[in-house]
């Protein structure tokens, strides 16, 4: 679907001076992402970065699939290595890590991880089936809190939105999600001892139409000037 | 989405705007005689130049999917994909869900589909109108107007929580609440529609011999319209089975308590998709069991 909307507003492009280029992102990178496309476009006369953001599973299921992508930003390595052959070989471009949402305030007085296990909060996570739900996993698993949740939402911003529609109390949600919702949001830090860290790489697609471009734009991610942008959105720097 | 979505089933006879003024007169006068009871065989009929390539480039519009998703599914680890565990629930999950769902639909449904198209009253197409909006309302959106209405925090969910400590997200009745939403207009539109089309004068008959008003609905209305109500309820459960926006916004996604097959199939795509390739083969072979068992008596081919 996403990858049609994109492919059929690809064909009423003029084909003037811009280079369209086309730029796969994981969903938690929407915000992030979107001011890096317009220094990308200032930087460089003529670029014209357009963005598809959607939860890495499904960006890389429409990869292999043959959707009309230049780069694929995963928010996981394991997603971006299931579209094959499809991409070429990737670098983390940034880090993230996970923190306890909760509703602005903190009414319940959620002080860590352990109080997640408490019967009188309603706990969402995001499902095992995408990162920020296994890295969630992961962290309960590590630190040995037994909790039982009302729903494991298919997406991480389904997890962020439920507490802050006040339907969940808490949830376990990446760093950046509890800074981008800070308005109708509060969060917990989890220590560096207990947390995960996730590594978002970034990759050229084999068949991408713009090569030249795409792999601009993955350098100017990785460039400085991107780590400072990527860093205002609360993530960590990358590289290797 | 609204128009196309009528069934075929149910002929609108011609005057289906209710506002307009002389009712009672159209509708009466315009009745054609009784049907006979079994309508000649129509002659062969000639479809007008150009009917044929374009009818069968919608065959092939609206079956391509379905093959590719058929060659593509992965047949030798389907029994281990199939049995992996949460699809039974799942599977049972969606058929309890949204059988309740047309269960609520039908006892709610019927009598509102009876006011709209038997009753006049002031406001009348608007209500139609907000009966009709869950079909054109995206689902997600359904689902995050249920929790503001259901929700605890919810302007009903609030005093529903708060009276008898019920709330409805992250529940097996919220999802069946949330496939109620988004089905009953199907089959609000569809039995209103049958209600119109049928011949009052066997109610007025009816009246004449004595039958009060419940009599006449339950002996000659109901029979006179099951067409209508299969074809509504058929098109209400499919619209349940279906349903995933307005489900995962409302109730959630937990296996076991709200997670339907639509919700598995989703997340088996995020990180198995050969897996919700063959959940979505499970889904497609019961919607084509009950449309195919349908055939003939629901939607009569002529």
């Amino acid at each position: 679907m996403l990858a049609l909307s994109v492919a059929l507003a690809g064909c009423g492009e003029d084909q003037s001076t811009e280079t369209p280029l086309t730029v796969f992102a994981a969903a938690s990178l929407t915000d992030a992402f979107t001011e890096l496309g317009e220094e990308f476009a200032a930087a460089r006369p003529g670029a014209a970065p357009r963005f598809s953001f959607a939860g890495s599973g499904d960006l890389a299921l429409q990869i292999r699939e043959g959707a009309p992508a230049d780069v694929f930003a995963s928010a996981d390595v394991v997603a971006l290595q299931s579209a094959g052959d499809a991409v070429d070989a990737s670098r983390v471009f940034a880090r993230n890590r996970m923190a306890i949402v909760v509703a602005p305030g903190n009414p319940h007085a959620v002080k860590g991880l352990a109080d997640l296990g408490r019967d009188d909060l309603k706990v969402v996570l995001a499902a095992a089936d995408v990162p920020a739900g296994r890295y969630a996993a992961e962290i309960l698993e590590r630190t040995q809190v037994a909790v039982r949740p009302v729903s494991l939402e298919a997406t991480v911003k389904g997890v962020v939105s439920k507490v802050a529609l006040g339907e969940a109390d808490a949830g376990i949600v990446y760093v950046t999600d509890v800074t981008a919702a800070k308005d109708t949001v509060g969060g917990v830090s989890i220590p560096d001892a207990q947390n995960a860290v996730a590594e978002y790489p970034i990759a050229r697609v084999t068949a991408a139409e713009h090569a030249d471009e795409a792999a601009a734009f993955v350098d100017f991610v990785l460039s400085p000037e991107g780590q400072a942008i990527l860093a205002r959105y609360g993530f960590a720097a990358g590289g290797t | 989405m609204t128009e196309d979505e009528r069934p075929p089933a149910v002929e609108q006879s011609g005057d289906s705007e209710a506002g307009s003024g002389a009712r009672g007169a159209s509708e009466r006068g315009s009745v054609p005689a009784l049907p006979a009871r079994r309508p000649r065989r129509a002659p062969r009929a000639v479809p007008p130049f150009g009917f044929v390539p374009l009818a069968v480039l919608a065959v092939a519009f609206l079956a391509l999917p379905v093959v590719a998703l058929v060659v593509r599914s992965p047949w030798g680890s389907l029994a281990a994909d199939l049995s992996a565990p949460g699809v039974l629930t799942a599977l049972r999950l969606s058929l309890i869900c949204s059988l309740s769902a047309v269960a609520l639909s039908l006892v709610l449904g019927v009598p509102l589909a009876w006011l709209l198209a038997r009753v006049r009253f002031r406001g009348r197409n608007l209500v139609r109108a907000m009966v009709l909006l869950p079909m054109v309302l995206p689902p997600v959106v359904g689902g995050v107007a249920l929790l503001l209405a259901f929700g605890r925090h919810g302007l009903v969910g609030r005093w529903l929580d708060a009276a008898f400590g019920l709330t409805l997200p992250f529940t097996l009745a919220g999802v069946i609440v949330a496939e109620t939403f988004v089905a009953m207009p199907f089959l609000v539109i569809t039995v209103e529609a049958g209600m119109r089309a049928m011949d009052r004068r066997y109610e007025d008959a009816a009246a004449t011999l004595g039958a009060g008003r419940w009599m006449t609905f339950r002996r000659v209305t109901l029979p006179l319209i099951a067409p209508a109500v299969g074809a509504g309820a058929a098109l209400s459960w499919a619209r349940a089975l279906g349903e995933f926006g307005a489900t995962i916004t409302f109730a959630g996604n937990m296996p076991g308590s709200t997670q339907t097959m639509p919700l598995a199939v989703y997340l088996a795509l995020q990180s198995n998709p050969e897996a919700a390739f063959a959940l979505s083969l499970v889904m497609l072979a019961i919607s084509l069991t009950v449309l195919v068992a349908l055939r003939g008596r629901w939607f009569p081919s002529r």
